[in-house]
């Protein structure tokens, strides 16, 4: 049984998917997604425990040995992301039950579910093959499920911005189509380890500097590096609340991860870094993404807009951490892809709570929410200090490993974009507190305080937040402390991650 | 890191709030009992150390020193909560517990950089006991407590950076004053410590404390610093006289300050001075002493700020001037205050007698004939604010009138333990010396020791009376008496307030342009970044595409060009 977790982990939940179409049934496609969840969660600690030592997994495809059949590798650079995006999923399969049911019509429920436990095959996919044209495939099957799924939002803005996410998403998917073709024509192989084995012959070859080019053009849209970014705003506010707190966690950091598996164990460190020189092109970027979209946090007027601008912000951090090439600038980007899935997660949960209860996230609603929803603020502040990185929280703990990586590379100059990074996130997360806490309540708060008081005007939704909701809410608000404290998990796990890639690819 | 005593206490406040009758006075025993034996039972050495970022941090260390300071706080932590549980509001409870989990967890800690989150931890749970008393001078008086221990974590972090650059590493062991980390570090431990000069917090913000954050606060925060100040400055000739200077200017304050938990705090300034003593002379006699004597003194001053919280919870009032004749009403609580005052004093039998004598007596044996004889005079200043005031003023002297209850049950429960604890120390050192961290060959009962003290307490008794018989004893005023806290009370404000003035002139005339110049400036700059502004708007389709394209053009000439 355990030789074939590598399968099951991307297994179950891609069989989930059609019995939640079939069975059309809102608490069965909710079980069947909760069982999914669950399930990889399972596989994933399984696997990270039997890789904890150093050791690589491998598993054959139905049987076929590996350079022709399709190879799963579970290794200490994709343990993390497994954990990562399982336990992010079976947290919002908790939350999802009731913000669904406010916030959709019921019977697109179920095929909502199908979608969530495509996207997470899809996700779960991509991180444990070993295949780059299966990484291709899985990465399809997650981008189509989730423009879906953003599809499905409240207002029909969401339309639109599922549409640009679909047409901008479809040409990078395209973009890295092209480059594995590319390497494919000029290696005759798609799996990566073969042809990390076959690239070093052909250093210089143009064709396969264009499939690197292409191959990274297209991952950084799904990653939205700016200026590539455009899409997220808008598809992270307009989609669901469940949905926008498990995309918001997991999407962008999975793209992540694949472009790291590619740059290190595929082309390797010393062709995409060295001779293509993006690294500093993507220092360039990360600097530029950490100021503006920083910046354009500090102006929003919804709060799930401010969420999703800060998250390209985030992703500045990340890019800027794997950009330096050195073990500890990737051990920090491991740190905060996990530390900041988690805070964002937990964030646009809040926002889903604040959203059923009433009604709307724009910040000039949201007057005076701090007295009438205390736990809800509570969580929002604690988790938004660690979007600015206050010490004890998960954000001071990667920023910490970020700045000491860029002193040690003598960034400088990076260094002092990312803490006026940190300041303008200090702005933003200050402008919700205030608003939060000091204004007056505005009507709608007042209005929702007035119903739930008196028990009998409306349905008990309004009136008392679902507990379900609230614990997931919470889980990760007290996760992203417990990180902040006691490192020990993530760090230990971004470590062997950054050993891992450094070590296989060289 | 699971084991770590900080953490229990620290995670076990989490649940205070939602206790409720003795249910919640069961679990708030029963932590600080339950974390001194998680640190008995933990053996000695490092424990859990991890890498963080190339940097080795040990969050847990237990060794003879770190051991007796965790020891006293869980003791304190302990007498506190009883001494809290008539309490309905649990944010005062959270707030003791949350901090002494602060000071157990610095003490405990093997590497700077978990000394310094410990700190300002401390620093921070801690003001909450000021201000929870909720009146408007309770929080400026928290302000300023805030404030100080920021400072004070600002220095200690600045010197820690200073020590990394330096290639000193992380490690907290010997720090010296070798670089100017270390004096940073120095400072940073001086103001919490209350050196001269930097002292003035202590006595302007612990007397604003609640009832119960008082005596939590006479506890930790100075101790803790006492700790670090042996662990990382031990036998530092400069501390010696620092210590001396601690040791007896408080002593002329607290014989003229009329409110009685002030002159508890300057007698803590005094008893602290002792320790700094202790540590300036090192070698095991002064860290022995010094270790001992903040054992006693975590005890016998809590002891003492318990008996006064008391009176203030029974009152309303610590005023020498409003208050007598409480001993008819509240004979308990005057006993136990005077057990605690004849411990601060150093009456044979009681605890401060085991405990000061030994830094006295490493004192006597490094030869140092002026310290010995200010600390002699200290000594007699101690027994004449601290042994007698306290409790003359406040049990006998005029009797005012007062007719209140006795303390509720828990408080005179907690004096009674501290007061036992007090009597233990005194009767029978011999436990708290082996706790110590050097083995242990001093006698403190031999008859020189006995008759010296005597002496000095009979003479200074003598002299109380013969001032109180003649009246020339400063009379008990309502009086605000001038210390250096003036300087950033008054003298400061006021320069602070004239140059304003000096600058509002200029403001007018350079200003006004220039701030309307600078938001014009900033609102162009910013422009892009608005939800209307060309970045901060959701861009059409065809322009994220025609930013994918240009992207993938410049990266695909960039590779040709290259390779």
């Amino acid at each position: 049984m355990t030789a074939q977790l590598p399968a099951l982990q991307v297994i179950i939940p891609l069989l989930c998917a059609p019995f939640c179409v079939l069975l059309r049934s809102r608490t069965i496609a909710w079980l069947l997604f909760l069982a999914a969840a669950a399930g990889s969660l399972a596989c994933a600690v399984v696997l990270a425990e039997q890789v904890s030592d150093g050791e690589v997994l491998s598993y054959s495809m139905g049987g076929w040995r590996a350079p022709y059949g399709i190879e799963y590798v579970i290794s200490g650079f994709n343990t993390p992301v497994l954990l990562l995006v399982s336990t992010i999923a079976v947290i919002v399969a908790v939350y999802s039950r009731r913000s669904l049911a406010a916030e959709v019509d019921s019977k697109r429920i179920p095929l909502l579910y199908a979608c969530f436990c495509l996207n997470l095959a899809g996700l779960l996919g991509i991180v444990a093959t070993g295949d780059a044209f299966n990484a291709f495939v899985f990465l399809e099957i997650a981008s189509l499920s989730s423009y879906a799924l953003i599809a499905m939002g409240r207002r029909r803005r969401a339309l639109l911005a599922a549409f640009q996410y679909l047409v901008v998403g479809s040409i990078g998917a395209i973009f890295i189509l092209i480059g594995i073709g590319l390497a494919y024509g000029v290696t005759g192989t798609l799996n990566m380890a073969d042809l990390a084995q076959r690239l070093p012959e052909i250093y210089g070859n143009r064709a396969l500097s264009a499939s690197v080019i292409f191959v990274f053009v297209g991952l950084a849209i799904k990653m939205a590096v700016f200026p590539l970014h455009s899409w997220l705003p808008d598809a992270y506010a307009e989609a669901p609340s469940a949905v926008s707190t498990f995309l918001a966690a997991t999407s962008t950091k999975v793209a992540i991860y694949i472009f790291l598996r590619f740059a290190f164990t595929v082309f390797g460190a010393t062709l995409v870094f060295g001779t293509l020189t993006l690294d500093r092109i993507g220092l360039l970027l990360a600097c530029l993404a950490m100021v503006i979209g920083s910046g354009a946090a500090c102006f929003q007027s919804d709060l799930k807009y401010l969420l999703a601008w800060s998250s390209v912000a985030q992703i500045g951090y990340i890019v800027a951490g794997f950009s330096l090439v050195t073990a500890s600038g990737l051990e920090a980007a491991y740190l905060h892809v996990i530390n900041h899935a988690v805070i964002k997660a937990a964030l646009f949960g809040a926002a889903g709570l604040l959203l059923l209860r009433l009604g709307s996230v724009r910040l000039t609603d949201l007057a005076g929410f701090g007295r009438t929803m205390p736990w809800t603020f509570a969580a929002i502040v604690l988790a938004g200090l660690g979007l600015v990185g206050i010490p004890l929280t998960a954000g001071f703990v990667s920023k910490w490993a970020l700045a000491m990586a860029l002193i040690e590379d003598g960034q400088g100059l990076v260094l002092a974009v990312m803490l006026v990074s940190s300041l303008l996130a200090l702005v933003y997360v200050g402008r919700v507190v205030e608003i939060g806490w000091f204004r007056e309540p505005s009507p709608v708060i007042a209005a929702s305080a007035v119903t739930a008081t008196s028990a009998t005007s409306r349905s008990s939704t309004a009136e008392r937040l679902p507990r379900s909701m609230t614990v997931a809410t919470w889980t990760l608000v007290l996760l992203s402390l417990y990180f902040g404290i006691d490192a020990t998990l993530p760090a230990t796990l971004a470590e062997s991650a950054a050993t891992a890639l450094l070590g296989s690819g060289g | 890191m699971t084991s770590n005593p900080a953490l229990l206490l620290m995670l076990g406040a989490i649940p205070v709030p939602f206790l409720r009758g003795w249910v919640r006075g069961a679990w708030l025993v029963a932590l600080p009992v339950a974390g001194l034996i998680l640190l008995w039972t933990t053996p000695e050495g490092t424990q859990a150390g991890f890498e963080l970022f190339g940097l080795a941090v040990e969050p847990l260390r237990v060794d003879a020193l770190s051991r007796v300071f965790a020891t006293a706080f869980h003791v304190a932590a302990l007498l506190t909560m009883v001494y809290a549980l008539h309490l309905r509001d649990a944010s005062q409870q959270v707030a003791i517990l949350v901090y002494a989990g602060a000071a157990i967890g610095g003490t405990l800690a093997g590497d700077l950089l978990t000394l310094f989150v410990f700190w300002e931890l401390t620093g921070l749970a801690s003001a909450f006991l000021i201000w929870t008393r909720r009146t408007e001078r309770s929080y400026r008086a928290g302000m300023r407590y805030v404030i100080a221990q920021v400072i004070s974590g600002l220095l200690m972090l600045a010197g820690i950076v200073e020590r990394l650059h330096a290639g000193a590493g992380l490690e907290f062991s010997y720090i010296g004053l070798d670089g100017p980390g270390g004096a940073l570090i120095l400072l940073a431990i001086g103001m919490k410590c209350a050196f001269p000069v930097l002292h003035a917090w202590l006595q302007d913000t612990y007397p604003e404390a609640t009832i119960v954050g008082g005596v939590a606060l006479s506890a930790f925060t100075t101790k803790f610093a006492i700790y670090t100040l042996a662990r990382g400055f031990p036998g530092t000739e400069m501390l010696i006289w620092i210590g001396v200077v601690m040791a007896c200017f408080p002593i002329f304050y607290a014989v003229i300050e009329n409110d009685l938990r002030r002159v508890l705090s300057y007698s803590m300034i005094n008893q602290l001075g002792f320790m700094v003593v202790g540590i300036g002379i090192g070698g095991s006699l002064g860290i022995n002493g010094a270790a001992a004597h903040a054992f006693a003194d975590i005890v016998f001053k809590g002891l003492l700020f318990m008996s006064m919280g008391a009176v203030l919870l029974r009152t309303g009032t610590v005023n020498g001037s409003d208050l007598g004749g409480l001993y008819k009403s509240m004979p308990q609580t005057t006993a136990l205050c005077i057990v605690g005052a004849a411990s601060i004093s150093a009456f044979p039998l009681f605890s401060g007698f085991a405990t000061k004598s030994m830094i006295m007596q490493a004192v006597a044996e490094e030869h140092r004939t002026v310290a010995w004889m200010l600390l002699l005079f200290a000594s007699a200043g101690v027994f004449h604010h601290a042994g007698i005031k306290i409790p003359y003023f406040a049990f006998f002297a005029h009797d005012r009138g007062w007719r209140v209850a006795e303390a509720p049950v828990n408080m005179r429960v907690a004096m009674a333990m501290a007061a036992i604890i007090c009597l233990a120390i005194g009767m029978g050192p011999a436990w708290l010396y082996d706790m110590l961290p050097y083995p242990v060959d001093y006698v403190p009962y031999t008859t020189p020791h006995v008759v010296n003290q005597l002496q000095l307490l009979l003479l200074a008794s003598l002299a109380f009376t013969l001032l109180i018989r003649t009246g020339l004893y400063p009379p008990e005023l309502r009086s605000v008496n001038l210390d250096f806290d003036v300087v950033y009370r008054r003298v400061l404000p006021g320069q602070w307030n004239a140059a304003l003035r000096g600058v509002t002139q200029v403001r007018t005339r350079l200003g006004v342009p220039l701030r309307q110049r600078t938001g014009r400036l900033l609102e162009v700059a910013s422009g892009p970044l608005r939800p209307r502004g060309w970045l901060g708007a959701p861009w059409p389709t065809h322009v994220m595409v025609w930013w994918v394209a240009l992207l993938l053009g410049v990266f695909l000439l960039m590779s040709m060009l290259y390779s």
